[in-house]
């Protein structure tokens, strides 16, 4: 079947919907004409002929850019019991994401060509989202030796990370930092002082007191945010600060930026949504590095995403088995699903209005598409039509079992949640459609 | 349906059920010193000791108290986290409960393992040390010394000191004294001795002379060697410096002060020969009134609506919106 001509002869008209475009400042009602895959005409509502065209209708739904999440473990190759390239693009589709970035810590880890050129290869089987790998800073992600940037970038990376395995060593950091500018990507920093947070379990406080689980000081992250964002201001490179946890860590990113260094910086949903008290009764589902943190971090947090600090939303989707969250605390994997979520988790953010919806649109599809350099998160006239239409009010609960992710370990199952992704875009062709 | 009852912690355990605990362990010291130390109330009941970390002293209290009951014991012990390789907790709680045991008695080197057990069994559930987290029998007993000793507990002041920040018998220590109504100091060194111990409702000495003034109870904890290692303390010698309790120093407590520890002890590191084998040292008091406190929590835990204690109850994770 091929796709290219099955995409010019498709033509959607997304018709009575109001758009939101961050891009270009616009918010407003309009119809949308996708033609052969990319954004044709937008027009005041009802001016564009429907001429034979998919007609979708969003009246009452918002239009937007589809979502790009910078944070994304796919798990394949290597994992594939966890998560597929396949399952975890659906997974991203049904929650809106029309590109996420993978991260490295496959098996064989990401750093070479190959394995870029496998995973983006496994995505164009799929064809649901787009997939922008992001290879490893150092080989085999041992935080050693630096990977071959260049051929992994002929191959497809958008940027580089040793995400989940920080990096100790300060002068690979910093040649990292500047070897990236040859080719204009960002390192993204998974920030944790290993030797300070060294057997941590969970956030250090009260919490990990009464449960008598190991700490992970909060300054074992801004430690290391301190010394990157230096790191950034020497060499001039561009740094991407990853799931930023704690108040320390996003004043010093408000300082970076209002410094002018190249910085930029995310949060998940379940750092802006959980603190520690999430993990009462050893909820495994509740555990993930960074960890949650406190009630004053979480307001920090949403007060760095209001401000435009955080300029952007990531799930740090990390899907495992059943089996490696069932054990006790200290053994249980970390990470928790996220892509089905962060859309109604980040429109509570809206309701309570800490964000508008313009915002919250820029920080999960515009600020990130930048910051990854990739021609996705708008929807200006000629660009390629990845569009999410989502419906703010609709309320559903998350059921962990019937997530579309093949892993289901989400702090958030039996949550009640408003706001539901009706209809995914992606290069033109409809990839998800909310069935109710 | 009745609801199983457990002792995972005594965090949020009621003072009334602490109480009916204490009582009942009198009764058991009194069937303790009898010529036949046998009575037959757990006849028929089967008990597993499950302990996945070693503990000797611990594992025998527990196997002597269930057999004093007549109760039938089971042992099960292994160094790891798992009886057989790659088997995880829920699944050898799982088999565990295919031998329908009337409780079980866990011990392991992981916070919140006896609350796993208890989420997946449908027996009681004893926790005998998990981890950081609590061990409740310990700390029952230690207020059942306290009580023999002292006509009330309320009121009086308990001084805990040593390695706070890693251990589960200062943490049921604190949550059992503070419901008793005790005044709770904890002492030791800052890097054992974080701030945030202070919202558990305890008083924060890094003076032991300061800790010791007035106690009516100087608790002093085993230190471990192991964590000279990790720079918590520079040498046990320089612990001993500051945190030894000596006769000396015990001369500000309290005229009528006791001494407790857990055992096994350092002599002349956290507390001195002198003082471990002075009049006020309750140590061996500890150790018989450990047998006779396990009877209790055995016996009250197995036979059914009793005097009716609630226990512990499982932390309950509720779920929660994202509606705005
Ligand atoms: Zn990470």
């Amino acid at each position: 079947m091929n796709t290219e001509t099955q995409n010019a002869a498709r033509r959607i008209l997304v018709k009575g919907g109001h758009l939101i475009d961050p891009s270009r400042d616009v918010s407003e009602k309009a119809d949308v004409l996708i033609t052969a895959g990319v954004v044709e005409a937008i027009d005041k509502p009802g001016a564009i002929p429907s001429d034979g065209a998919e007609v979708v209708d969003a009246r009452g739904l918002f239009v937007a850019p589809g979502f790009v999440d910078m944070h994304v473990h796919l798990r394949e190759p290597g994992y594939e019991y966890k998560e597929t390239v396949a399952t975890g693009c659906l997974s991203a589709v049904v929650g809106g994401v029309t590109s996420v970035a993978c991260m490295a810590n496959t098996n064989p880890v990401n750093d070479s060509g190959a394995v870029t050129k496998y995973i983006i290869d496994k995505a164009k089987v799929a064809g649901l989202a787009n997939v922008f790998p992001v290879g490893a800073v150092s080989i085999g992600l041992g935080g050693e030796a630096l990977a071959e940037f260049g051929e992994m970038f002929e191959a497809g990376i958008v940027a580089v990370s040793d995400d989940g395995h920080p990096i100790m060593k300060s002068s690979l950091m910093r040649h990292a930092l500047e070897y990236a500018k040859m080719f204009g990507i960002p390192v993204i920093a998974h920030e944790e002082d290993l030797d300070l947070c060294c057997g941590g379990v969970m956030n250090e406080g009260l919490m990990s007191i009464r449960l008598g689980l190991e700490g992970i000081p909060s300054v074992g992250e801004s430690a290391m945010v301190a010394r990157d964002i230096e790191l950034a201001r020497y060499t001039g490179g561009r740094l991407h600060v990853a799931h930023v946890s704690t108040a320390e860590s996003v004043e010093m990113v408000r300082r970076a930026k209002h410094d002018g260094l190249d910085v930029t910086c995310e949060a998940t949903p379940h750092h802006f949504t959980l603190d520690d008290s999430a993990v009462a009764g050893y909820n495994t589902n509740a555990k993930m590095y960074p960890p949650l943190r406190t009630e004053r971090d979480v307001a920090a947090v949403r007060a760095g995403i209001a401000d435009g600090t955080v300029d952007s939303i990531a799930t740090d989707h990390a899907p495992h088995h059943r089996d490696e969250k069932a054990s006790h605390f200290d053994e249980a994997a970390k990470g928790v699903v996220g892509l089905e979520t962060v859309l109604p988790l980040t429109l509570a953010l809206v309701r309570d209005e800490t964000l508008t919806l313009e915002r919250m649109v820029d920080a999960l599809s515009t600020q990130p598409a930048r910051n990854l350099g990739i021609e996705r998160g708008t929807l200006a006239r000629g660009s390629v039509a990845d569009l999410v239409v989502f419906d703010a009010d609709r309320a559903w609960n998350v059921n962990a079992t019937e997530l579309a992710s093949k892993s289901k370990n989400t702090p958030f199952d039996g949550w009640e949640m408003r706001g539901k992704v009706t209809r995914t875009i992606v290069a033109g062709r409809s990839v998800w459609e909310d069935a109710a | 349906m009745e609801r199983k009852r457990h002792l995972l912690g005594l965090e949020g355990v009621s003072a009334e059920d602490i109480q009916v605990l204490l009582d009942s362990a009198e009764t058991m010291i009194e069937i303790s010193q009898r010529d036949v130390k046998k009575v037959p109330v757990l006849r028929g009941k089967t008990v597993v000791n499950l302990f996945l970390e070693n503990s000797t002293r611990t594992r025998i209290s527990f196997e002597i108290a269930a057999k004093r009951l007549s109760a039938d014991t089971i042992n099960l012990s292994g160094g790891g986290s798992s009886l057989s390789k790659g088997e995880t907790l829920a699944d050898t709680a799982r088999n565990l409960a295919a031998m329908s045991p009337d409780a079980i008695v866990i011990r392991h080197p992981s916070a919140g393992a006896a609350i796993l057990l208890a989420e997946v069994l449908d027996c009681p559930i004893i926790n005998a040390g998990d981890g950081a987290h609590e061990h409740p029998t310990q700390a029952l007993l230690d207020l059942f010394t306290i009580r023999q000793a002292k006509p009330e507990l309320k009121g009086l002041t308990v001084t805990i000191v040593g390695d706070i920040l890693h251990s589960r018998v200062a943490r049921s220590n604190i949550y059992g004294l503070l419901t008793l109504g005790a005044k709770v100091r904890l002492c030791g060194p800052p890097t054992l001795l974080p701030p945030m111990f202070e919202h558990l409702g305890a008083e924060l000495h890094y003076d032991l002379a300061t800790a010791v003034r007035d106690a009516d109870v100087m608790m002093m904890l085993r230190i471990q060697r192991e964590r000279q290692g990790h720079n918590f303390f520079p040498t046990l010698d320089e612990y001993a410096r500051y945190f030894c309790l000596t006769e000396e120093l015990l001369a500000e407590a309290s005229s009528d002060v006791i001494i407790l520890h857990p055992g096994p002890m350092n002599r002349g590191i956290e507390i001195s020969s002198g003082v471990a084998d002075g009049p006020y040292s309750l140590m061996m008091n500890q150790v018989a009134n450990g047998v006779a406190m396990r009877m209790a929590v055995l016996y009250q835990l197995i036979i059914p609506g009793h005097d009716g204690i609630r226990g512990s109850e499982i932390p309950e994770r509720t779920p929660t919106s994202a509606t705005g």
